[in-house]
């Protein structure tokens, strides 16, 4: 491995592992700022699925061949390096899946399906990505329950003292909640939230797609029953997350998606299920990809999670400072001590569209839109925001381009 | 010219910062508002006919959103004034698009096209004109939207 371990991160040297970093765009290198959505990949999680193709693959789980008990151990390999990666007491309690939103799905249906009725209460918050809100609304809808939504503050955290007035005397069954919020960039305090939700005989479901990359992820120490993360936004390919649940509710769930793999025995008449994690992995596993989830695990571990979590404080209070002096620029979110690598923002008079599209002009790649956050769009009373987001491998120069970019973007409109 | 100013060529940002036909009308004969889900823009148009019941007398629009959607809704109202409801259902796109002038990605054509599919939503709605298949999703939208 290329990189060295330490507690600070060298990013001008980490980003010689990304082969993305090597072309240009418009006659410059690329200021990819917008990791949020999807991080970029180094070499050696790119190595590392090419080297499985050429010489492990087969199907898993079936053939007595060495070929395919090479494949197996390597889809086993990585769950189990999930497994320690997240602290789970047990790697039977990790479900490959194809990213959050398909685990949060599994859960929702799953689980959902079985537990929820009328006059039972379904709680998010208004912070929710779709992927933590749409399913929720779309079952509790299906299964007669009520739906509710809990405020935020300001800097996008659940306001506590709301939450029993929320929900009042009614049953609450899910309390679904983001660890680190795709717009604001702040971490909720997750064991109080999941601790609130358990006092009201609720289970807790945590979308930590937003937080795997950033922090260092503990499933005991944060007390949920669920949690969903993505594979993409942490070095890892597109097509792989995870969902790791309290395996007593798993084994107590209907599989979600029915098929191969995941059955014990079929008869014509009725099917039963096979044991954890395979009553959740119907059909061929991404083998290639949990491969490659693994090896950006390992590249995380060696970075460290501890220095990328500080070099993201660092460049988001650089950014925050270079753009905050910038007249009619609003930005919006906790203290950057008190967050990943996010930075949204408003430009006065020039729509996130415009922005984007003239720092694209320079090669700055940000995000333009409603972040799939609509709730907390109507909330800020945006239809919109730009957001710069953060990486390991993102250096200071870039938020000076971007700094300098915005700046273009108000000579440009005069404003 | 650079790509900057291509892009946002001065007639763009006129456009944007005065736009022509702008807020809309009270009492109408035809409305509809559209909204793009990938950026969030909204158009909102209304249109008042003549005394013929046909022609467009007058256009007005109001709507939040990107240069490129806000300045393609106000050279679409100085487009369609004048011209009768069935003509303008009609109205190809590329025709609009000349009037912008400038090379729009695919993610930029939606931001430009949106007024234009709302105009043609509001004339299906009041008039009964056929409506293409790629607005009727913005039709749906308008519906479940109120």
């Amino acid at each position: 491995m290329a990189v060295i371990p330490a507690t600070k991160l060298d990013a001008h040297a980490l980003r010689r592992d990304f082969p993305i970093f090597e072309q240009t765009f418009h006659g410059r290198p690329l200021a990819f700022l917008d990791s949020a959505a999807s991080s970029q990949k180094p070499r050696q999680v790119l190595d590392a699925m090419t080297h499985f193709y050429e010489t492990s693959y087969a199907n898993v789980h079936r053939g007595v061949y060495e070929l395919a008990e090479r494949a197996t151990e390597a889809l086993e390999g990585a769950r189990i390096k999930v497994a320690t990666f997240v602290n789970a007491p047990d790697a039977r309690e990790v479900i490959f899946v194809r990213n959050a939103t398909e685990a949060i799905n599994l859960v929702a249906y799953a689980w959902g399906l079985n537990n929820l009725g009328p006059g039972d209460v379904v709680l998010v918050t208004e912070l929710e990505h779709h992927a933590n809100f749409v399913p929720w609304q779309f079952i509790a809808g299906k299964q007669g329950a009520d739906f509710r939504v809990a405020p935020v503050d300001d800097d996008g955290y659940v306001v506590f003292d709301r939450l029993d007035e929320i929900v009042g005397d009614a049953g609450v069954k899910v309390v679904a909640t983001g660890y680190v919020s795709n717009v604001m960039g702040g971490a909720q305090d997750i064991p109080r939230i999941a601790a609130w939700a358990h006092e009201r005989g609720a289970i807790h479901v945590c979308d930590a797609a937003q937080a795997a990359p950033h922090k260092r992820l503990d499933v005991q120490a944060l007390g949920s029953d669920f949690v969903a993360v993505s594979g993409h936004k942490m070095c890892g390919p597109s097509g792989i997350g995870f969902l790791w649940g309290k395996s007593d509710l798993l084994l107590a769930m209907d599989p979600f998606l029915t098929g191969g793999h995941m059955i014990r025995k079929v008869r014509s008449d009725a099917s039963s299920w096979g044991e954890l994690p395979h009553k959740f992995e119907a059909g061929t596993a991404p083998m290639a990809e949990a491969v490659g989830l693994g090896a950006a695990i390992d590249y995380l571990e060696v970075v460290g999670l501890d220095a990328i979590e500080q070099h993201e404080h660092e460049l988001v209070a650089y950014a925050l400072d270079l753009l905050g002096e910038i007249p009619g620029v609003t930005l919006f979110g906790p203290p950057a001590d008190r967050r990943a690598g996010i930075v949204s923002f408003d430009v006065e008079g020039v729509h996130p569209h415009d922005v984007a599209q003239i720092l694209d002009l320079d090669a700055i790649a940000i995000r333009a839109g409603h972040h799939c956050c609509q709730p907390l769009m109507t909330k800020l009373g945006l239809a919109a925001t730009n957001r710069a987001s953060f990486y390991l491998y993102t250096v200071p120069e870039e938020i000076e381009r971007l700094a300098k970019g915005v700046l273009r973007v108000k000579e440009t409109f005069g404003v | 010219m650079s790509d900057l100013e291509q892009l946002y060529r001065e007639v763009i940002l006129d456009h944007y910062k005065n736009p022509h036909g702008h807020g809309l009308l009270d009492p109408s004969d035809a409305h509809a508002e559209g909204q793009n889900p990938l950026c969030g823009d909204e158009v909102s148009i209304s249109v008042r006919f003549g005394s013929d019941g046909e022609t467009i007398e007058a256009v007005g629009f109001e709507g939040r959103g990107c240069a490129i959607s806000q300045a393609a809704t106000s050279m679409l109202t100085d487009l369609v004034k004048g011209r009768t409801a069935s003509d303008v259902a009609q109205l190809e796109k590329e025709e609009l698009l000349e009037e912008i002038g400038i090379p729009l990605t695919p993610a930029r054509l939606k931001c430009a096209l949106l007024g234009f599919g709302v105009l043609k939503v509001a004339l299906h709605r009041s008039k009964g004109t056929p409506l293409p298949d790629e607005w009727q999703g913005l039709a749906a939208d308008f519906e479940f939207g109120g």
